[in-house]
C-alpha cells in the first residue's frame, strides 16, 4: 500500500521512466531470441543438407550401371538342342555359355583355362538371364547372331565409376592388372559403356550388387501401406468422431483417451511383437506377408491418426454444430454433412504423416518376418515381400562394395516417397483448411 | 456403407489363405551363412521352376528356435548355422516332433582380427589376445591369481607390439562369430596358464567365468551384427582392430589387413587348409518331415552341394566362403543327396 502511495506521487514520470530504462534491454532480448531461433533454423539445414549431400554424393552412381556390349550367337545348339521349342526345355538351356563364348571372342588370344574364367568374370552372371529373356521376347533370334548389352560384374563397376582406386598396389585392389588391360580395351572398342541403370527400378532383390534392384522393396511397401491405410484410416476416423461427437464425458472415456495417448507412444518394435503373438500364432496368417505387415502398422499409425483427426474435430467452431442442430438435422447428419467434411483436411494431414513413418519403419517388421532376403516380386498381400526401409538395412549389412552406392540410391527413393507425401499433407492443408 | 463393406473385404482377404498350403521354401538361420544362401536361393529360383526360396537372417541361436518350433507349413523348412545344433536344441526339435534333421556342412568361416591399412603391422598370439580382452587376467607380478585386466596398451600386453591404446571393435554376444571368438581364441588363450587350466577340473564355472567373460572397461566395443560398419570404424581410426568374418576382409582388401594369428596370416589358402587358427565350419540343417511335402527341398540342397556351389572353382568361394577339402567334400554331397538323417 505504502508503494503504491509512493508512485502515485508522480505517476505519469515514473511509469515513463520504467519503460524508457527497461526498452533497450528488452528490444535486445528480442533481439537474441531471433538469433537463437535463427540459430536452431540454421544448424538444422546444414545437418540436412549434409546428410542430403553424403546421400547423394554416395548414391548418385548407382542409377547408372557399366555395360558390356557382347556379340552373341544364338546357336540353336545351346538354346534348343532338341529342336521341339518346348519353353520349359529352353528356360533350362546353358544361356551362361552364349555370353562365355561371347566374351571370350572378343579376346581370341586368351587360353588358358585359369585366364578364361577370370576373363568371364568381366560379365555379371546376370548375363546368362537376360540372353534367355532375349531369346524368348524374340524366338526368330535363335541361330543368328547378334549383339547385346549385358551389365559388366561389380568389380568392373566399381572400378569405372572410380570406387575402386587403379593406382594402388595390385595386391591391395580386387581387380587384377590384367582385369584393367581387358576392360580399358574394351572401352576403347566402345564395347563398354555406362548406361542407364533400369535394372534398379525394375529387378528384385540379389546378392549381385549390379542386378539388385529396388521393385520388390516398393511394390512390397505399396501393399502394406494399401492394408494400412485401408483399416487405419476408417478405424481411426469412426473412432474419433465416437468419442469427440458422441461419447460421454466420464471415467471410461478418460481411460481410453490416456490410453490411445500412451499407445501412440509405444516404441514400434512392441507392436511387432504384438503381431507376432496375434496374427501369426493365434490367426495362422503366413509369415513375411504384406498383408500382416499392413496390420501391424495399422496399430501403429492408429492412435496418430485418431489424435489427429480429434484435433482436427475439435476446431470445428460449436456454431456450425448448432446451426445444423438448429436447423433439424439429426447428430448423425450434423457430423457427416457438416463437421467431418470441414475437419478432413486436418484429418487427412494427419493419416499422410501417420502413413509416412509406417512407410519408413523396420522394427516391427522384424519380428513378423518381413526382414527377410527375397527376389521374387511380391503379386499379393500373402505373397512374402519386404519393404523399402528393410532393403536398405539389408544392402548396408552387405560386404560387396558396390551395394553402398545402391543403399545410398535406395535412402534417395525412400526420401522422395516421403517428401511427397508430406508435401501432399502440406498441399491439403493450404488448399482446404479453413480458419474461422 | 461402402467403407464398411470394404473393411469387411479386406479382413476377409486377410484372414482367406491362412491356411493355404506352402509352395515355397522358408530358410531361416545364421547371419554368416546368410550372403552364401541368398545367393543359392537366388541361382536356384533363376534356373529351376520352383518359387524363389524366401530366407530371413535370425542369427544361429534364433533359427535353431524357429526351425524346432514344429512340423507343418508354419514353421522353417530348413535352417543355416555357424556352429553346429546343440544337444538341448536337438531335444527341442524332438519334443515338437521333428526327429529326421540332415546335417550339411557346406565350407569354412575364418574370423579375422583386422585394422585399417595406414594402421601398424600386427602378429598376435591367441594369449596375446586372451590378456587383451579378458575381463580377469593372471596377475602380471606374478603369482596365480586373477585380477581385473589393468592392460592400457597392446605393448603393455606383449613388449613386441605395437604401443597403440586397447581399442578393439567386435559382435556382441548374441553373434555366432562371438561364440566362435570365445571358443577359438579366449579359451585357447587362457588355457595357456596351467593355473586356469587346473581350474577346468575342480570349477568349471570360475574356469568360464576366467576364459570367457570379455572386458566392460571401454577396450573392447560391442558394435552390433553390421560388419560393414566395423570395416568403416576401422578405416577411420587406424589405432583400433576388428572382429568379423574373413568375406569382409576379401572385399575390403584396399582398406584394411587381417592380423597373423599364431604367426598365420588370414589368407584363403591357410584358412582353407585349416593352418589359420580361428576358423569354424559352416552349415545348415534339413527337417526331414518336409521334404516331399513343401516342393524343390530336395533340389535346393542339390543346389548348394553342387560342385557350381561350394567347388574350390564355385560361385560361393567367388564371395568368401572357404571350401571343404575333396575328401570331405564327397562325404557333404552324398549327404546332401541322400538327405540321410545325421543328427541325433
Amino acid at each position: 500500500m505504502s508503494e503504491m502511495t509512493a508512485v502515485s506521487g508522480t505517476p505519469g514520470r515514473r511509469t515513463r521512466d520504467l519503460v524508457a530504462a527497461g526498452i533497450g534491454r528488452r528490444y535486445r532480448a528480442e533481439r537474441r531470441f531471433r538469433i537463437f531461433g535463427l540459430v536452431a533454423i540454421a544448424s538444422a539445414l546444414v545437418f540436412m543438407a549434409l546428410l542430403f549431400m553424403s546421400i547423394i554424393g554416395k548414391g548418385y552412381s548407382a542409377f547408372v550401371q557399366t555395360e558390356i556390349r557382347l556379340p552373341v550367337a544364338y546357336a540353336v545348339s545351346v538354346i534348343d538342342p532338341d529342336g521341339t521349342r518346348n519353353l520349359d526345355d529352353m528356360r533350362r538351356a546353358n544361356y551362361g555359355k552364349l555370353y562365355r563364348d561371347g566374351i571370350q571372342s572378343l579376346f581370341p588370344d586368351v587360353t588358358s583355362r585359369q585366364d578364361r574364367r577370370v576373363l568371364n568374370g568381366l560379365v555379371s552372371s546376370g548375363a546368362s538371364f537376360q540372353i534367355r529373356d532375349a531369346v524368348f521376347e524374340d524366338q526368330s533370334l535363335i541361330g543368328k547372331s547378334g549383339e547385346i548389352w549385358v551389365p559388366a560384374s561389380d568389380d568392373v563397376d566399381m572400378l569405372v565409376k572410380g570406387k575402386i582406386d587403379r593406382n594402388l598396389p595390385e595386391s591391395a585392389r580386387r581387380v587384377s592388372d590384367q582385369e584393367i588391360a581387358w576392360i580399358d580395351a574394351l572401352e576403347k572398342d566402345g564395347r563398354l559403356a555406362t548406361r542407364f541403370n533400369w535394372r534398379f527400378f525394375t529387378n528384385g532383390d540379389s546378392r549381385e550388387p549390379e542386378l539388385a534392384g529396388i521393385w520388390g522393396a516398393v511394390v512390397g511397401s505399396f501393399l502394406t501401406m494399401i492394408v494400412t491405410l485401408a483399416l487405419s484410416f476408417p478405424l481411426g476416423v469412426a473412432t474419433a468422431v465416437y468419442l469427440e461427437e458422441f461419447a460421454p464425458k466420464n471415467r471410461w472415456t478418460d481411460i481410453i483417451e490416456v490410453n490411445i495417448n500412451n499407445l501412440a507412444a509405444i516404441p514400434s518394435i512392441v507392436f511387432g511383437l504384438l503381431g507376432l503373438a496375434v496374427f501369426l500364432q493365434f490367426f495362422g496368417l503366413p509369415r513375411s506377408a504384406p498383408v500382416v505387415g499392413g496390420l501391424v502398422l495399422t496399430l501403429m499409425t492408429l492412435p496418430t491418426i485418431i489424435i489427429a483427426a480429434r484435433v482436427s474435430l475439435k476446431s470445428v467452431p460449436p456454431s456450425i454444430r448448432e446451426a445444423a442442430l438448429g436447423l433439424g438435422a439429426s447428430k448423425m447428419q450434423m457430423v457427416t454433412n457438416d463437421v467431418l467434411p470441414l475437419a478432413m483436411p486436418g484429418i487427412l494431414t494427419g493419416t499422410i504423416i501417420g502413413m509416412g513413418r509406417a512407410l519408413g519403419e523396420t522394427a516391427p517388421l522384424l519380428m513378423i518376418g518381413m526382414v527377410a532376403f527375397i527376389v521374387d516380386i511380391p503379386g499379393g498381400f500373402h505373397d512374402p515381400a519386404t519393404v523399402l526401409p528393410v532393403q536398405i538395412y539389408i544392402w548396408a549389412d552387405s560386404a560387396e562394395r558396390a551395394f553402398v552406392e545402391r543403399t545410398s540410391a535406395a535412402i534417395m527413393v525412400l526420401l522422395t516417397f516421403l517428401i511427397i507425401m508430406n508435401a501432399a499433407a502440406v498441399f491439403l492443408r493450404g488448399k482446404f483448411e479453413r480458419r474461422w | 456403407m461402402k467403407r464398411t463393406l470394404a473393411v469387411a473385404a479386406l479382413v476377409t482377404v486377410a484372414f482367406a489363405g491362412a491356411a493355404e498350403a506352402r509352395d515355397q521354401i522358408r530358410i531361416v538361420g545364421s547371419s554368416t551363412v546368410f550372403p552364401f544362401a541368398s545367393k543359392v536361393v537366388e541361382q536356384f529360383g533363376k534356373t529351376t521352376s520352383f518359387k524363389t526360396p524366401v530366407i530371413e537372417s535370425t542369427g544361429s541361436g534364433g533359427g535353431f528356435k524357429l526351425f524346432c518350433a514344429g512340423v507343418g507349413v508354419d514353421h522353417p523348412d530348413i535352417t543355416n548355422a555357424s556352429r553346429a545344433i546343440k544337444k538341448s536344441e536337438i531335444e527341442t526339435c524332438a519334443k515338437n516332433g521333428v526327429a529326421k534333421i540332415t546335417e550339411i556342412t557346406i565350407g569354412y568361416d575364418g574370423i579375422v582380427v583386422a585394422d585399417s591399412k595406414k594402421g601398424p603391422e600386427f602378429n598376435v598370439s591367441r594369449k596375446d589376445l586372451f590378456l587383451a580382452l579378458a575381463k580377469t587376467v593372471p596377475d602380471p607380478k606374478g603369482g596365480d591369481k586373477l585380477v581385473p585386466n589393468p592392460y592400457k596398451t597392446w605393448k603393455d600386453v606383449n613388449a613386441s607390439l605395437p604401443a597403440n591404446e586397447i581399442e578393439v571393435l567386435g559382435p556382441p554376444p548374441t553373434s555366432g562369430t562371438r561364440d566362435a571368438f570365445t571358443e577359438l581364441v579366449m579359451d585357447h588363450g587362457c588355457e595357456e596358464f596351467p593355473f586356469i587350466k587346473a581350474m577346468a577340473k575342480t570349477d568349471k564355472k570360475a574356469f568360464k567365468a576366467a576364459c570367457q567373460a570379455i572386458r566392460e572397461d571401454g577396450a573392447y566395443i560391442e558394435a552390433g551384427e553390421n560388419d560393414t560398419l566395423i570395416v568403416n570404424k576401422l578405416v577411420e581410426n587406424p589405432k583400433a582392430l576388428g572382429i568379423f568374418g574373413y568375406s569382409f576382409l576379401d572385399q575390403n582388401a584396399d582398406k584394411i589387413k587381417g592380423a597373423h594369428i599364431d604367426g598365420i596370416a588370414p589368407t584363403f589358402e591357410n584358412i582353407s587348409s585349416g593352418k589359420y587358427p580361428v576358423s569354424r565350419p559352416l552349415f545348415f540343417y534339413v527337417k526331414g518331415e518336409h521334404v516331399g511335402v513343401i516342393p524343390g527341398i530336395k533340389e535346393y540342397v542339390a543346389e548348394f552341394t553342387s560342385e557350381a556351389a561350394i567347388g574350390a572353382d564355385g560361385y560361393l568361394p567367388q564371395i568368401g566362403l572357404i571350401p571343404l577339402p575333396a575328401d570331405k567334400m564327397k562325404s557333404v554331397k552324398d549327404a546332401g543327396k541322400a538327405l540321410t538323417v545325421n543328427v541325433k
